[in-house]
């Protein structure tokens, strides 16, 4: 059988050309969608050549000072707390039996499913001084204004940190928690038979070997702290998101916006940068092939009930006040179930995310393929900044994806006049695809970082053996890579797919008319002032998206048998391929 | 050559898909920066009408840069806006066209359009003070006093870099100067009772809670809460304020617009100006008064009766086109005193 495999592999190696033809698709692919996701980018640096002398001597002295601490401030809040949060929970949860981890393990997933700025919101109803926390205070104590107690300020950069941070968690969890379950038994089984407790393993062995996933997660959560305008707002915390805009929408400046926008991509470049020169040296895949399931730890007793509360309590804050809240809310509205309108919106917004998910994976896997095949610094780069979009302010980037998009849309409303004789007006502006293009620009940050982990998990000796076999780079990525990698592939989607649900600013900005996605709907409500009117479409939001994140826990622990299974199988495989090399060898 | 054939059948036949689309036969197509819900009213009784369809892209940013990145395929024949600043923002842009309509001129007052007719406004909201019914004798307030001491700590008011704040400091800058206005604004800031943040309506919520004693407001937000039958309590809130008209024996309370400016390459544009003389004819001058709350431009238009009880609108005469040139100045002070940090004595 081996036999007839490798006459197999022969017959269609020799029947190519040349085996770089799949290398070259590979990476003409890359090119093309490396200039496709940087297209935007460089539409907002074009905005930002303009002219914009009088309001700089403004916001270099008054605004950017403030805003630059301000965001770093809050960036530095929001890591620490996502870290924490996302890395102990997922620890927890990956290496600890305890009673209830099977929910848990759903659950903290969950803060995903809920925009930002609506769960912002709620906690601004709940907890400030005309919210029921803090009258029910007064009432058992008998205070009468707010200068006769204290009460920590929720409208503040703490309020932000801790909101958001309980929020965004969930980016560091997934991460930490894939890269803990498909850590290798004999890494930390070495070190413990060296005799490290589990938390000396957890610091020393576990946690270094989990972090360049730990870092996509914390860069996903900190690019997502970095380009929100509604929380912040709400929040009265002056990012520079806000003078962003404020440059932008009350100095009518542009051009300044778009600079301030730049300032920050650069920022978020350099961040990016000194964390990779921090692990320059470090490699971190699995190279035995030998893959065993983990020995957990089982707690009892007291430490299981500490395990428990410590993964309820960013599920209870993240998720369960803010989701009750809206419920509370969407009680008195149900009436809005029998609107044709919202449920057209959610059929929208589901075809839309979809298809834009899907596009946004298959551009992310022939990127972090093309880095592989080639590890150049040029292509580390290109991969890098491709997935950049995220830093940028929502709307600046969308009015930066207008320019190309509608570019191109005139230039084939002119083609067609000039040969068909009438004009197609704006094809696809008009038709919704540039919402697609806008999701897939925004969001192949979120494919990228994960499959670029999920490669690298994978031993370059697979690579060299299916080519040795004679399997082109294509051939490779279809038969090696995708199967090894699926379970990384389908949170991609997942991920990708609730992102783009919960996406606001360049929905917006760019939908065709009489067009609504679940978002905008919400986002018309909220517009008038009443919040309230959004809760009930915002539930929907939660409802579709806790059904993908059911998924992606599932999958992803389902993953961690499969993948004990295929590194089982393709390991065999390859020692006997090498048997019989080195039989043949003698 | 075949294969050019097959490119060129799959072209046309894709125009054939999208042609049911372009044909616009009688339709009007709207960028919005007011809410849908808003306008809805308006469009579907002027479709009623005039069996013109009405097609909305609501978004609250970026629809002059739309028009501008679409050019001359621009679907967009009208825009919409909730703010002066808007209007004037597309008009330097270069987005919008002039209109030299009789009806619509004679409908709105001079002071409230674009003395060249680049865009026009279709309704005034005033911005005013809540004042609490329990804890604030007078009745009469002008914008001068919120810098009196008296008020230290019993003011609130949302953040002052959201355009109607912006409005008012740039109208304070018209009558009063860089100088004063700064000075105002200080004092002002120092009376807050807290941070500057939430909407209109929440302003109201801190009076009825007791966290302030006088907030700023725009007038509508009013009628929204009395008339709030899904969430009652908001009916509380308003009980538990009096509006104050500022400046009611000066010059008058300040007051921004909605209005609205035709699209340059505007494929509609008969269509559009059909449109534009609707909204602003007494008919659905009338409708926004009602549904909203707001006053209409057109002189003699009915106010609504809600509206009427809290008290007569003296507005402003000064030409809104001042105030929205002052806007970028407004917007500075804001941040030069540190307006949005709080109190800061």
């Amino acid at each position: 059988m081996l036999h007839s495999q490798m006459t197999k592999s022969y017959r269609m190696f020799a029947a190519r050309t040349s085996v770089f033809t799949g290398e070259r698709v590979v990476r003409v692919l890359s090119l093309a969608i490396s200039a496709i996701a940087l297209a935007p980018l460089l539409a907002v640096v074009y905005l930002a050549l303009g002219s914009s002398s009088e309001v700089w001597p403004h916001i270099s002295k008054y605004v950017l000072p403030e805003a630059t601490i301000t965001t770093l401030l809050l960036m530095l809040g929001v890591a620490t707390l996502t870290a924490v949060v996302g890395v102990v929970c997922a620890w927890l949860v990956a290496m600890c039996r305890f009673p209830g981890r099977r929910l848990m393990d759903v659950a903290l997933l969950l803060p995903f499913a809920v925009p930002t700025y609506i769960i912002a919101f709620s906690y601004v109803e709940l907890m400030d001084y005309t919210g029921p926390v803090q009258t029910l205070l007064r009432d058992v104590f008998g205070f009468h204004t707010s200068r006769d107690y204290w009460f920590p300020e929720i409208r503040s950069l703490g309020g932000a940190v801790f909101v958001m941070g309980f929020v965004l968690y969930p980016y560091v969890y997934l991460a930490a928690r894939a890269s803990f379950l498909i850590q290798s038994a004999c890494t930390l089984d070495v070190s413990r038979t060296l005799g490290a407790g589990p938390l000396r393993l957890f610091y020393s062995v576990a946690l270094p070997l989990a972090r360049p996933a730990i870092v996509v997660g914390l860069t996903l959560a900190l690019l997502e702290c970095l380009n929100d305008i509604g929380a912040v707002t709400f929040f009265g915390v002056k990012t520079l998101t806000f003078a962003v805009y404020d440059t932008w929408l009350n100095r009518s400046s542009l051009a300044g916006a778009a600079q301030i926008a730049v300032v920050m991509l650069a920022l978020v470049l350099g961040l990016m940068w000194l964390e990779s020169f921090a692990r320059r040296k470090q490699r971190f895949h699995q190279s035995t092939g030998t893959y065993r399931s983990l020995q957990a730890y089982q707690l009892t007793g007291v430490s299981a009930l500490a395990a428990l509360a410590a993964c309820a309590l960013p599920v209870l804050l993240g998720f369960i006040l803010p989701a009750g809240m809206l419920l509370s809310r969407s009680l008195r509205r149900l009436d809005q179930l029998a609107d044709p309108a919202l449920w057209q919106a959610a059929v929208n917004s589901l075809w839309l995310a979809i298809i834009a998910c899907s596009f946004a994976v298959a551009m992310g896997l022939m990127l972090t393929y093309n880095r592989r095949l080639l590890p150049s610094r040029a292509n580390q780069w290109i991969g890098r900044i491709a997935s950049i979009g995220y830093a940028i302010p929502g709307t600046i980037l969308a009015v930066g994806i207008l320019l190309p998009v509608a570019g191109l849309d005139n230039m084939i409303a002119s083609f067609s006049t000039h040969y068909f004789g009438f004009s197609t007006g704006l094809l696809l502006l008009g038709s919704g695809t540039a919402l697609i293009y806008a999701y897939c620009v925004r969001f192949l940050a979120v494919a990228y970082g994960q499959l670029d982990g999920g490669f690298g998990k994978i031993t370059p000796h697979y690579d060299m053996a299916a080519r040795t076999l004679g399997h082109g780079p294509m051939q490779t990525l279809g038969k090696v890579h995708v199967p090894l990698l699926r379970p990384v592939l389908l949170s991609a989607i997942l991920v990708a797919f609730v992102e783009c649900m919960k996406e606001l600013p360049a929905t917006l900005l760019l939908r065709p008319f009489n067009f609504e996605t679940l978002s905008t709907t919400v986002y018309n409500h909220a517009s008038m002032e009443a919040f309230e009117d959004a809760a009930l479409p915002s539930l929907v939001i939660v409802a579709v998206g806790i059904v993908p994140v059911i998924m992606l826990a599932r999958t992803s622990s389902a993953s961690f048998r499969n993948k004990v299974r295929y590194h089982t199988a393709a390991a065999s495989k390859t020692t006997l391929g090498s048997h019989t090399e080195a039989a043949r060898q003698t | 050559m075949r294969a050019l054939r097959g490119i060129r059948t799959s072209i046309l036949g894709m125009c054939v898909i999208c042609a049911p689309a372009l044909a616009n036969a009688a339709e009007v197509n709207i960028y919005s920066h007011r809410s849908p819900d808003l306008i809805q009213p308006l469009l579907e009784a002027f479709t009623k009408d005039t069996g013109i369809k009405a097609n909305v892209v609501f978004a609250k940013k970026g629809l002059a840069e739309r028009i501008d990145a679409e050019g001359e395929n621009s679907p967009a024949d009208l825009l919409l806006t909730v703010d002066i600043g808007l209007l004037q923002a597309a008009e330097d842009l270069g987005v919008t066209q002039e209109v030299n309509s009789d009806v619509i001129n004679g409908n709105i007052p001079a002071n409230l359009r674009d003395p060249d007719g680049h865009w026009f406004g279709l309704t005034t909201r005033a911005r005013i003070v809540y004042a609490s019914k329990d804890r604030v004798a007078q009745d009469a307030i002008t914008y001068e006093e919120l810098a009196d001491p008296k008020w230290k700590g019993r003011l609130c008011t949302r953040s002052g870099q959201h355009v109607y704040t912006i409005g008012l400091i740039a109208s304070m800058l018209v009558h009063h100067g860089e100088e004063e206005t700064k000075e105002w604004l200080e004092a002002v800031r120092d009376n807050l009772a807290r941070k500057p943040t939430g909407n209109d309506r929440a302003q109201v919520k801190s009076i009825y809670a007791g966290e302030c004693d006088i907030a700023l407001g725009n007038t509508y937000y009013m009628g929204k809460m009395e008339t709030n039958e899904k969430d009652p309590e908001q009916k509380d809130w308003a009980a538990s304020v009096k509006v104050l008209f500022p400046n009611a024996d000066g010059r008058g309370s300040h007051v921004n617009i909605s209005g609205v400016a035709m699209a340059k390459h505007a494929p509609n544009r008969e269509n559009a100006l059909k449109l534009m003389e609707y909204l602003s004819s007494p008919k659905a001058q009338g409708i926004y008064a009602a549904q909203n709350f707001e006053y209409p431009v057109l002189e003699g238009a009915p106010v609504s009766e809600r509206v009427q009880s809290w008290g007569t609108l003296k507005p402003d005469a000064v030409s809104i086109d001042k105030i929205g040139f002052e806007r970028r100045k407004a917007s500075e002070l804001v941040d030069q005193v540190g307006f949005d940090n709080g109190p800061q004595s």
